[in-house]
């Protein structure tokens, strides 16, 4: 196995530019093995479009995208499934990889999802597919997970477990992470190093660091970073709702 | 025995048969039903080719349908126009050019009727050669790209996130589907050539909880309707490409019964 701290990805000042509209840019990152990265960031911020940036999806960026491993699991936001296409939980365990039974069968248990290894993939909720398709990724035994909001439609409590299970995975895979999630106050215990994003990096550093940073606390709101902490400050700058800056006139 | 024209027709069709059961279910899959029927028409251009260089028909239809589809993913790519609309422009435009040049070689006897709904009881040795070798060799490279060919299916970008390089294996597909309605043109003719990959594929679609399961009835369900179509042409004396065709379709009425009683059971 190789050593903690290896660089998997690392992104240099990449952006992506689609019908002249710059989705995100300037995005520097580095993802090492056995840590934990979390993107946050309001709706459109770019956070999705970070994590594909970094996966390879997008052909012409800007800046650069190095990547040391192929041995990547995803997890998007949503999939739809088609209804011409018959497909059951233990198919679609097996999408990209060749598994063993058991590992199949291990991977559902994990998730807490083995009595749905038989059922058709379109019969699922909202929280049970989400779950399936975290099993797939673990299945994998991947050495960088990609996990866009992997919470959705999972209920509180399971969300709490969810995250434990995004912990247990790194230390026991030693697999790097990269975390989309909206909500810092509850990934922020495991999380290693977060990046705020607002269409560029608003902020980034440990929890704590992000929680403190004025920037941070001005996209989200002071009521909810009050949960964090109590900091007052004052910006030179304003986000407005579109995600464009405009410099505060004093 | 392949001196009878019955047994050589059986044959071929058979030989279609295990090809287009497994394509037609990624047609299904993949909503391409209409981009068969582009590839279809543009095949008169070939054709028509064949006619005038005296290449053989096959391996004309072949390389036109081709080029017709890399224009397509190359169109797609350029302009803001829906699939759809490109897959028309390209149907239309190229059918029509076919038709003109027919015109244009006013001196060569043309059985148009034959190119649009074929004659599968007019096949020789050589066409059942072109179908079981040719169709051997797109089963045999449709085995070899099935796992990320399928991949991409389900979900383009978790398929390419996860290296299964899913635009490749898109082009691949496109180039088999060409090479099924080339080797298959002489039998069903351009019009039905498309009914024979999506019919069996719909009717296992039916009757299937998983993508093998249907790709076995779809290859089943054309079977059936290449034997049944080809004693009724016999028996009946109907026209043996559209014979195949409406046996099918039977076919898949019958199944819809089966989906019925699958849903109640489900509610």
């Amino acid at each position: 196995m190789t050593q903690k701290n290896q660089t998997l990805v690392k992104l240099e000042n990449a952006g992506v530019l689609i019908n002249e509209k710059w989705l995100v840019r300037g995005v520097s990152l580095e993802i090492k093995k056995g840590k934990i990265i979390t993107l946050i960031g309001p709706n459109g911020s770019g956070k999705s479009t970070t994590a594909k940036i970094t996966l390879g999806l997008y052909k012409d960026i800007e800046g650069r995208v190095e990547k040391f491993t192929n041995k990547i699991a995803y997890v998007p936001q949503k999939i739809n499934i088609d209804w011409t296409l018959p497909i059951r939980v233990n198919d679609f365990m097996n999408l990209t990889s060749n598994l063993k039974k058991e590992e199949v069968e291990a991977a559902l248990e994990i998730t807490g999802t083995p009595h749905l290894k038989n059922k058709d993939l379109k019969s699922l909720s909202g929280g049970e597919f989400q779950r399936v398709l975290m099993a797939r990724a673990i299945a994998k035994k991947p050495e960088l997970l990609v996990l866009d909001e992997p919470v959705q439609g999972v209920d509180f409590n399971g969300e709490i477990a969810l995250y434990e299970l995004i912990k247990k995975i790194s230390d026991t895979l030693n697999c790097g992470i990269l975390l989309i999630s909206h909500n810092l106050h509850v990934v922020m215990s495991k999380t290693d190093h977060v990046v705020c994003l607002n269409g560029h990096v608003c902020c980034s550093g440990t929890p704590i660091d992000v929680a403190n940073n004025e920037k941070y606390q001005e996209l989200f709101g002071k009521d909810i970073s009050k949960i964090l902490s109590v900091y007052e400050h004052s910006h030179d700058h304003i986000h407005k709702i579109d995600g464009t800056i405009e410099k505060k006139e004093n | 025995m392949l001196d009878d024209f019955f047994v050589r027709a059986l044959l071929v069709g058979i030989g279609m048969a295990l090809v287009t059961g497994p394509l037609g279910c990624f047609v299904v899959w993949r909503r391409l039903s209409f981009f068969g029927d582009t590839l279809a028409h543009s095949a008169l251009l070939g054709v028509t080719l064949s006619y005038t260089t005296e290449i053989n028909m096959a391996i004309s239809v072949f390389v036109i349908s081709s080029i017709v589809a890399l224009i397509l993913l190359k169109l797609q790519k350029k302009t803001n126009l829906p699939a759809d609309a490109l897959l028309g422009l390209l149907a239309h435009s190229s059918l029509a050019i076919g038709l003109v040049v027919i015109g244009l070689l006013a001196t060569i006897r043309f059985d148009l009727m034959g190119l649009l709904f074929g004659d599968i009881l007019a096949v020789n040795v050589n066409d059942i050669a072109v179908v079981w070798i040719g169709g051997a060799i797109i089963l045999i490279v449709l085995k070899i790209i099935w796992k990320p060919l399928f991949a991409s299916t389900v979900n383009y970008e978790l398929a390419e996130a996860e290296g299964m390089n899913p635009e490749k294996y898109n082009a691949i597909f496109t180039i088999l589907l060409a090479a099924i309605i080339a080797i298959s043109i002489k039998m069903v003719g351009l019009l039905l050539i498309t009914g024979m990959l999506i019919i069996p594929a719909a009717m296992a679609r039916n009757l299937s909880d998983n993508p093998n399961q249907m790709v076995i009835f779809s290859i089943i369900g054309g079977l059936l309707s290449v034997i049944i179509g080809l004693f009724a042409s016999l028996e009946i004396n109907t026209p043996s490409g559209p014979s195949i065709i409406t046996s099918g379709l039977i076919l898949f009425i019958l199944s819809l019964t089966k989906i019925k009683k699958k849903s109640q059971l489900n509610n």
